[in-house]
């Protein structure tokens, strides 16, 4: 130390905080989005494993039970009807483990250095359910990237309108995850309750058979189940891209019925988008009413 | 001088048990503050009020000018904290933190970087910006800390057991960056600390047990106040030494560490006395000075490590009250 007390003190840089005001909170949103990607890139190893899962589904299910399925798909590949409900996958578990992050933090300490700044809650929490939405779909290009893999062409609207579903569902589980998460502070437990209630969502969705003709108890939970609102509209429109046949095309993208009505997919996307909304509004609540 | 904190009748409690009970006091502008304490004393809880994280039950208090339930925000704005526990991402680079709480506090874009180049310099740091804070040992851990709680120049710095889990030297530079900041920001300083030796360092101390203030003044004032010096004797016969020191001078030794151990005022006038007057050989003498521990002890009755352990035997108790309850 005594060396550097011979250097002089470098000249003092005075700072000043400004009061809080609109663009400050956007300010926060941002940094606290973008710390999110760093993490993420800086991340490798999460960006690969979390790709397993999916790939297992795509490919192993997918080419396994080709051989029981191919006569009632109406010559469709199996892999090919999958895939949507893969790309939902990808996005609903990413999303999962970003809004763990928030768990993470706080264990780490770093949720209270943002805590104790002078911005709202609801900028930390908008800008980690954002945060999370994106590397969500960022995770979910790569699996657009495997589309010729499972025999669906490329076309802009297609890549535009997938990221923009991913990134709809992503933000959805996120908000969803950081709702939990202002309630649940151990990772283990986080985990656990997250698997114990997005594996059956995701199972029950539709994600891997068509909804049409369900048992009935099965039929009642597919649609109370959110994700199906996510799934059927990803799926139509990955399909619609596709040159199939309208029987084949009935029966694996049944539209889905509410006592018979057709919900339109311009709804379906939408409740997908005001329930995310809802679950963000309540963790914002959540985190505000904390210590 | 202006006070940069102003406590008045502060209290939290949690459930049914009051952690701080009623506080009061002021900081100077420009001052370094100390808490002392045993763990569990209250200090850390007193520290979250000041800092607007947690919600005093009842009383007063302002932070540079600022009530810190009614304008949390300018509190928040005028303070900088370091935690005990870690708060840094150890996935980012030193400067990446740095940039993130400037981000989040709002600094000016064009300052940003002089200012971080100026606190990382002050700490050291500076060459190791790029570093991944994860591959940063503990005292640079922390010494990044101090320097992101600067970085927005804050008029009030909180630093909660800041030298905790560190080894001397760093300690030592740890302190150098306290003086350092004192004499070039004019900042204020607000510290707890169950080190006794540091606590000398600070202008004032408050002397915090059971979560209560016991004793508030400048560690030169606190140890005055004690009067005594501590003479400890090595003697032929202990035993006969106390009886005879408690007949002859009206003193109450005890027995410690193998010495015989007893305070009396004037020590060095005393001891001329001790060795014409004392029926017992003495093999050795040893005078010193009141220390804080002497300080504390006279305040609490108990020497701060002894409080530690007793609060920690309650806990434990609490804790397997709290088991068999469930059971």
């Amino acid at each position: 130390m005594s060396t550097d007390a011979l250097i002089a003190p470098p000249p003092t840089v005075e700072v000043r905080v400004p009061p809080r005001s609109w663009r400050s909170e956007v300010r926060a949103v941002k940094i606290v989005w973008r710390r999110e990607l760093i993490r993420f890139q800086k991340d490798r190893m999460r960006i690969v494993t979390s790709l397993v899962q999916p790939l297992l589904f795509l490919f192993v299910l997918g080419s396994g039970l080709q051989q029981l399925s191919a006569a009632s798909t109406d010559g469709v590949d199996l892999k090919t009807f999958i895939y949507p409900g893969v790309l939902c996958i990808s996005v609903m578990f990413t999303g999962m483990f970003s809004a763990a992050s928030i768990v993470w933090d706080r264990e780490f300490g770093f949720l209270r250095e943002m805590m104790v700044a002078p911005i709202r809650r609801s900028s930390i929490v908008v800008g980690k359910v954002l945060g999370g939405a994106t590397v969500a779909s960022l995770q979910g290009l790569i699996l657009l990237a495997l589309a010729w893999a499972v025999h669906v062409p490329y076309s802009v609207g297609l890549i535009i309108g997938v990221f923009a579903l991913q990134l709809l569902l992503a933000f959805s589980i996120t908000a969803f995850g950081v709702m939990i998460a202002a309630r649940i502070t151990q990772i283990q437990s986080f985990m656990g309750v997250m698997q114990m209630i997005v594996t059956p969502m995701f199972f029950i969705s539709g994600a891997l058979f068509p909804s049409g003709d369900l048992p009935g108890w099965l039929a009642v939970l597919n649609r109370l189940d959110p994700i199906t609102y996510a799934v059927t509209p990803m799926r139509t429109l990955v399909f619609n891209n596709l040159d199939l046949s309208s029987e084949a095309s009935h029966t694996l993208n049944p539209p889905i019925t509410w006592f018979g009505w057709a919900v339109p997919i311009a709804l379906q996307v939408f409740m997908v988008f005001a329930l995310g909304m809802v679950m963000l509004g309540i963790a914002i609540a959540e985190f505000n009413a904390g210590d | 001088m202006t006070a940069a904190i102003s406590v008045k009748d502060l209290r939290k409690s949690f459930g049914d048990f009051e952690a701080v009970k009623g506080v009061s006091f002021e900081v100077g502008t420009g001052e370094v503050f100390g808490f002392l304490g045993p763990n569990g004393a209250g200090k850390t809880t007193t520290i979250n009020m000041l800092c607007t994280l947690t919600k005093p039950t009842a009383g007063h208090a302002e932070v540079a000018g600022f009530d810190v339930v009614g304008a949390k925000d300018d509190v928040r704005r005028h303070i900088g904290l370091v935690f005990q526990d870690p708060t840094l991402d150890g996935y980012l680079s030193a400067e990446q933190n740095l940039r993130l709480h400037a981000e989040l506090y709002g600094v000016e874009s064009k300052v940003v970087k002089p200012r971080m180049e100026q606190v990382l310099r002050m700490v050291g740091l500076w060459e190791r910006r790029d570093g991944q804070v994860m591959t940063f040992s503990g005292g640079m851990r922390r010494r990044l800390e101090i320097a992101r709680g600067l970085m927005h120049s804050p008029r009030v710095l909180f630093l909660d057991e800041p030298t905790i889990g560190l080894d001397p030297q760093t300690r030592a530079s740890i302190w150098d960056y306290i003086r350092q900041l004192q004499q070039q920001e004019e900042i204020t300083i607000f510290m707890t600390t169950h080190y006794m030796d540091e606590a000398e360092f600070c202008g004032r101390i408050a002397i915090m047990d059971g979560g209560e203030i016991v004793a508030l003044d400048t560690p030169e004032q606190l140890k005055e106040a004690v009067g005594a010096d501590r003479i400890r004797i090595e003697t032929a016969d202990d035993e006969r030494a106390i009886a005879e020191l408690g007949e002859r001078f009206e003193l109450e030794a005890t027995v410690s560490e193998g010495a015989v151990s007893f305070a009396v005022a004037d020590g060095e006038q005393f001891v001329p006395r001790l060795f014409a007057e004392l029926a017992v050989p003495i093999r050795s003498v040893n005078l010193s000075r009141p220390t804080l521990d002497d300080v504390f002890m006279s305040h609490t009755g108990s020497t701060i490590r002894d409080a530690e352990e007793s609060s920690a035997k309650n806990r434990n108790r609490a804790a397997l009250r709290a088991m068999g309850g469930k059971r």
